[in-house]
């Protein structure tokens, strides 16, 4: 099957682009996503192929951007709002948790929320503490969002045509450091289920949990340690929201040893929810503690030196894969 | 016409007044119960200024616009007490009454949180070419949170048909408006985003409110968005669980509801234009407390939600 390198970014846009093409009800808002061309690039041409009508430029009014959107899904379109950052969707948590995610629910099924929010997600280039958030599970914690969040183009493509195709409100983040680096991308249009994980890389020995960004580091961690015999099963959760345990489980089975890995915060984080998950439901697989490699608790500075300190690398992933061996 | 918002306005008053009782006697058991009585004038002559292809929305104090939209008081009564038969099944409660074939589309109990959502279903059939209006109530609180100033702005620069009406009852939960807002008169917030203010009116006075959402429905409909606010009272306090409002405001109350009292407004305005019309109110307000008794019954009958309607529609 055809299949070229593209870019995180350019995936992304060509799934969009592909969507707003096939139906008409599909439109974007955002700040700069017009005449910009896009922060990241993700809506570069749109403005000239689709017109001011389903190319919105905003104010920049994240409450707005988001409870508008809310607003026209619930009459029938299915926007793909951006925030230029999820750092700025905090602004917008009031329109997401409690709009977005709850209409259905409190109005019993009257109203269906078709709606994508798409948001630039992680840390990187000394962004500094408020600019460098990786919150995906905060929105994961309330029922009726889904989150999506992917970690090679190839996903991030068939992904986000699902999102936007599906008929309830997804939180799609994506990782800003991401966004240059290619990969494989069939040239037939495809799209991957909801909810559904992904083994990035077989292995007997232990298994690495994580997601979006951290599927680099417990890849990179993974290769590191086959020199030595020791294999790694990479678990690449992508859907924080509905999350595929099943994967998770059958591997740690397996392997009986598990690390989580996460871009983000460790206290009440995705790595918790995995631990607990774990020991409640594979307790009598289990041979070592689950370890867990996160960001450290730390707001992050500014200075490069101390922000890599407080941040996942590969190191950090091939020494805790030793602690649970 | 004016016989059928009598009517309305008596049914809102009797529903209204019939929670509160039911409240105090824990038949209504949930915390959020915020009433109506007072404000009716406002919901009953703005909603006969649309027509059913507009669209409505509203914040919590919503049972008046639900019934006065035509919703049925049974299913409204029924939300009240949680049962499985009411307008959200039980799952919605006081704050979250709706209902889609009355392009109703709901209470929402995030003070303002309904702004934005207004601008996007204006922005949804404005996309597909329709000219429908959307008719947003604005408690006069509301109008100092962030969704009011993002939600009006954006249906501002997209010249969407939303008709922004306030309704100033003069307090935010117990703070006055002058209190809370440096420009006290809140429809001159309209120069600001640079759309058609429509004034200040008097929300007691049913026909006054038709005729001015009437021309205003009629300018958004054509032009974008109006901002209008309408002087109203509530009779109870921001909810039934707020306990000081009786004692500190016994006087101004008495004035609102002697002189000022919407119903009585519209009651001494049709018995001074029909000779012997008092017999057919009479009628009117049996008929009123007929249908609010009945929708007691109703609900008190309907069965109360299962487990499976707990765990249902969180997804589709």
């Amino acid at each position: 099957m055809a299949q070229r390198n593209l870019p995180m970014r350019e995936a992304l846009r060509r799934a969009l682009l592909e969507e707003m093409r096939r139906d008409e009800r599909v439109f974007v808002m955002g700040e700069e996503v017009g005449y910009w061309q896009g922060t990241h690039r993700v809506t570069a041409g749109f403005i000239d192929e689709f017109g001011e009508r389903r190319v919105r430029d905003t104010p920049i009014s994240e409450m707005a951007i988001a409870g508008v959107a809310v607003g026209a899904a619930m009459n029938g379109l299915r926007p793909v709002a951006e925030m230029m950052t999820i750092n700025f969707a905090f602004l917008a948590l009031d329109a997401i948790v409690n709009h977005a995610a709850k209409i259905r629910y409190m109005f019993n099924g009257m109203f269906t929320v078709p709606l994508v929010i798409r948001a630039a997600s992680g840390w990187g280039n000394q962004a500094t503490a408020t600019h460098s958030h990786t919150p995906e599970p905060i929105f994961a914690h309330f029922p009726g969002l889904y989150v999506a969040c992917p970690a090679t183009p190839y996903d991030a493509y068939g992904m986000l045509k699902t999102a936007i195709r599906d008929d309830n409100p997804v939180l799609f983040t994506e990782s800003i450091a991401l966004y240059p680096k290619p990969g494989p991308v069939p040239d037939e249009e495809y799209t991957l289920p909801v909810g559904k994980a992904d083994i990035k890389r077989e292995g007997g020995d232990v298994t690495l949990i994580t997601y979006a960004r951290g599927v680099e580091w417990c890849l990179g961690a993974a290769k590191q340690l086959a020199k030595e015999g020791i294999e790694c099963e990479v678990v690449d959760m992508r859907w924080l929201r509905p999350l595929d345990m099943e994967t998770a489980l059958q591997s740690f089975r397996k392997t009986n040893r598990a690390v989580v890995v996460e871009e983000s915060l460790p206290m009440y984080s995705f790595g918790s929810e995995i631990a607990a998950r774990l020991q409640e439901e594979a307790f009598d697989y289990m041979d070592a503690p689950v370890k867990r490699v996160t960001a450290m608790d730390v707001p992050l500075p500014y200075a490069r030196e101390i922000e890599l300190m407080a941040l996942p690398d590969v190191q950090k992933v091939i020494n805790a894969v030793r602690e649970v061996l | 016409m004016l016989l059928d918002w009598y009517y309305q306005m008596v049914l809102i008053r009797q529903f209204e007044e019939t929670c509160y009782q039911l409240y105090q006697e824990k038949r209504i058991t949930g915390v959020y119960l915020h009433l109506y009585s007072g404000q009716e004038a406002v919901g009953v002559g703005a909603l006969a200024a649309l027509e059913p292809r507009d669209h409505v929305i509203t914040a919590y104090r919503d049972h008046g616009i639900a019934l006065a939209r035509g919703v049925d008081a049974n299913t409204c009564m029924a939300e009240m007490m949680g049962r499985k038969t009411g307008t959200s099944g039980g799952k919605g409660g006081s704050m979250h009454l709706a209902s889609r074939e009355h392009n109703f589309w709901g209470g929402y109990a995030i003070v303002g949180g309904h702004i934005p959502l207004a601008t996007g279903i204006a922005l949804s059939d404005n996309y597909r070419g329709e000219d429908n209006v959307v008719l947003c109530f604005v408690g006069d609180g509301a109008t100092n949170n962030g969704y009011f100033h993002e939600g009006v702005n954006m249906a501002a620069i997209w010249d969407l048909p939303v008709v922004f009406l306030i309704e100033s009852n003069g307090y935010g939960m117990g703070t006055e408006t002058h209190r809370a807002s440096g420009q006290p008169e809140l429809h001159k917030r309209a120069i600001a985003y640079g759309i058609k203010d429509g004034g200040r009116i008097d929300g007691q006075n049913v026909i006054e409110v038709h005729q001015a959402l009437t021309d205003a429905v009629a300018y958004a409909r054509k032009n974008g968005p109006v901002l209008i606010e309408a002087i109203t009272y509530r009779y109870r306090g921001h909810g039934v669980s707020d306990r000081q409002y009786n004692s500190r405001l016994r006087d101004e109350l008495t004035e609102w509801l002697e002189n000022k009292d919407p119903i009585g407004i519209l009651e001494r305005y049709l018995t001074k234009k029909y000779k012997n019309i008092e017999p057919e109110l009479k009628k009117l307000i049996d008929q009123a407390q007929r249908v609010v008794a009945a929708s007691v019954e109703y609900a008190e009958s309907s069965p109360v939600p299962t487990y499976e309607d707990l765990i249902s529609n969180v997804y589709v």
